[in-house]
């Protein structure tokens, strides 16, 4: 990580990007919400509880442990992935899982910028956890995952403080134009959690805190994504460089397993005992 | 200007400041938290920083009121009642700025039914429940004998004691020995009990590590400091405004205001410490956190604010042969003392977040909820407005109906009397 040096000379393009992206993002949303609440409608008969309420911490090790490994050479700076999660979750204004940062790399005599995505780094010490005066954000046992109990949390925000990454967001109960202005788009559920739930004004998530989930929502039953039947990450999936990596790092053949093997991999602020389970390559 | 007019102006603020306030109060109830300026960079701000004021306030100043009833100094029994008083009065200001803060400030109970005991929030919230029973509790009991007594005379005050005497008509010599025995158990589990509450809130900030402008063992010692000196000069101010305190408390005034001028020079020496360790050390981001409090776009919450009118200026005040001796002008000093405290707490709370946590974020990502600058809004401020408003209304109610010992002990004598 570019920590040591400032990130001089963003250039003036990158607002406008994301400007264009987020406007992009509205008309996105409004043409695969229908195609996704087919889909809920589909899959999600069993509305199988995904939030198994059990505290991590000295339990048996988790069967699985979800992890991305993030190549930061084949990383552009498109931003695909920022829109991709907004169109899988539905995540409201100032929400945004992912996020790509652009890193100057000063001396670098090729002046080449580092593009990294950000996800929520499921870490195996994640220090948003503890904090929590209610349990309501947790480390899943079966797979490592950190996720929200949106019925539990009470919204104080302490998580947020205490994540090193800045990996969660408030939902601050803002909303796009068509759903504020009660377009068809804003009766459109969103599959996180595979709780499906429709925005509405005063209810969770609004006044929750949120954050990646590894888009666990397409998850079988057994708790394996399909990367060939499209359940997989959504910013995995639509990354243009095939940048992000992702899998069961407790599983020695898996992508991003071999990927830690072949390669020079880094995690952020080691320092922190974090232990991220998202890895970058530089 | 007479007492009169002093009076009126008081109460016309107290109640202009909540009328305003109620227009924030209804819009958060409606709004949620939409009209907020605060977002997942800066997630905390003016209401948290307020919180973190008006509940050190109440632990300053109910540690205050331990003197009188732990460790029976007499010179400052005159301002007992009145410390724990302003307690509760501040321990409501804290309580209701930080439900307003909460995204769903009606699942509080929930930190009861699904407690995390690793979580220093949890603690201080039950740390702090229980405070305030035992507070109320310890109240009642210094109260007791004064309304059974006041209850008998006529008019609205007699009335309302009538109701908070619960039922209770005995007025004996034994039975106030008895409720004295009562206090002082009370205050006496009251003292660790605050400790470890108002150190809780410190250690709320104090232990979380990706933050490096509050992390440190140093933090709950300096929160407990800050709330003694905060909640100590308060009340001096009260005491002296409080039921013709000048007069009655002149000397209980004084005392106070020197105690309170060692614990900020005291305090002013940890802040010292924390900030010449921190840019010695050079460690990025906790120096760029003191660069936001001393040279960023809001130093003069700093320079004037905090060091100007709630430290060099009150210093000077309560140090200076000309001005010492003189009640008045303490408890002005001391006034300035606590206004200066909330430029402490927002210079806590607002820098030790308004810095990216990975370099590039906020350029990353546009939106105004994801941005370092944090200015509270219209209405953020006037929220808060109002509950300076509730404050003053409360203490003004305090001045009115808590009863004054020496129209105790006339009525006793009369009673002998006759």
């Amino acid at each position: 990580m570019a920590e040591a040096s400032p990130a001089h000379g963003a250039p003036a393009a990158v607002p406008e990007l994301s400007e264009v992206t987020r406007r992009d993002v509205v008309g996105r949303l409004l043409k695969l919400g229908a195609v996704s609440l087919a889909a809920a409608l589909a899959s999600g008969a069993s509305l199988a509880p995904l939030l198994h309420v059990t505290a991590a911490q000295g339990q048996a090790k988790p069967q699985r442990r979800y992890g991305m490994v993030i190549d930061t050479r084949r990383c552009v700076g498109c931003d695909a992935c920022v829109a991709a999660c907004k169109a899988e979750n539905k995540t409201p204004p100032g929400v945004s899982y992912t996020v790509v940062l652009e890193q100057g790399l000063g001396e670098r005599p090729d002046d080449r910028p580092l593009f990294m995505t950000k996800p929520c780094f499921h870490c195996e010490h994640p220090p948003c956890v503890p904090v929590c005066p209610v349990g309501a954000t947790f480390k899943r046992s079966q797979d490592g995952i950190v996720v929200v109990d949106y019925d539990r949390c009470i919204g104080c925000r302490y998580c947020i403080v205490a994540c090193p990454y800045q990996a969660r967001y408030s939902d601050f109960a803002e909303n796009y134009p068509a759903v504020a202005e009660h377009t068809p788009w804003a009766s459109v559920p969103s599959p996180e959690y595979r709780q499906f739930r429709v925005r509405q004004e005063g209810r969770s998530p609004e006044g929750n805190v949120r954050k990646c989930t590894f888009c666990l929502h397409l998850q079988d039953e057994n708790g394996e994504y399909d990367k060939a039947a499209g359940r997989w990450p959504a910013c995995a999936k639509t990354c243009t460089g095939k940048a992000i990596h992702f899998g069961d790092l407790n599983d020695p053949n898996s992508e991003v397993s071999q990927l830690l093997k072949e390669r020079q991999a880094i995690r952020l602020k080691e320092e922190l005992g974090t232990e991220p389970n998202v890895y970058y390559l530089l | 200007m007479s007492a009169r007019t002093l009076k009126l102006g008081f109460w016309t603020l107290g109640i202009v400041l909540i009328l305003v306030g109620s227009w924030a109060w209804i819009d958060r109830w409606i709004n949620g938290d939409r009209h907020t300026n605060y977002g997942s960079i800066v997630p905390w701000g003016l209401w948290v920083a307020a919180y973190i004021y008006f509940i050190g306030l109440s632990a300053g100043s109910f540690l205050v009121s331990s003197l009188v009833y732990v460790f029976n100094i007499k010179r400052f029994e005159s301002v007992g009642r009145l410390a724990l008083y302003s307690a509760v009065v501040t321990l409501i200001l804290a309580l209701l700025s930080i439900s307003a803060d909460l995204g769903h400030p009606f699942r509080a109970w929930h930190v009861l039914v699904y407690p995390n005991f690793r979580s220093p929030m949890a603690w201080m919230i039950w740390l702090y429940s229980a405070y305030f029973i035992l507070l109320l509790l310890e109240l009642w009991f210094v109260l007791r004998h004064d309304l059974v007594v006041g209850a008998g005379r006529p008019g609205w005050r007699a009335r309302i004691y009538r109701i908070l005497v619960f039922g209770s008509r005995d007025a004996s010599p034994e039975t106030l020995a008895s409720d004295r025995q009562v206090v002082r158990v009370l205050a006496t589990i009251g003292v660790p009990l605050a400790v470890m509450f108002h150190g809780g809130v410190g250690s709320l900030f104090g232990v979380v590590s990706s933050r490096p402008a509050w992390h440190g063992g140093l933090f709950p010692i300096l929160f407990l400091v800050s709330a003694l000196v905060s909640g100590g000069a308060l009340l001096v101010l009260v005491s002296a405004i409080f039921q013709d305190g000048l007069r009655r408390n002149r000397e209980t005034v004084q005392a106070l205001a020197t105690l309170v001028l060692g614990l900020l020079l005291f305090d002013l020496l940890l802040q010292v410490s924390e900030t010449l360790v921190g840019f010695y050390g050079n460690e990025p981001d906790r120096v760029e956190n003191l660069r936001l409090v001393y040279g960023g776009p809001y130093w003069w919450v700093f320079w004037v604010w905090q060091l100007g009118v709630g430290t060099v200026v009150p210093i000077a005040l309560l140090a200076l042969p000309r001005t010492r001796r003189n009640p008045a002008i303490a408890a002005a000093a001391c006034g300035l003392i606590a206004i200066g405290f909330l430029a402490v707490r927002l210079n806590i709370v607002i820098p030790g977040l308004a810095d990216e946590q990975l370099q590039g974020l906020t350029a990353a990502w546009h939106s105004a909820r994801f941005s370092t600058d944090y200015v509270p809004s219209p209405m953020e401020f006037t929220f808060t407005a109002g509950l300076v408003g509730i404050g003053l209304v409360l203490f003004g109610i305090g001045e009115w109906f808590l009863p004054r010992p020496e129209e105790t002990a006339a009525e006793e004598v009369a009673s002998v009397s006759a």
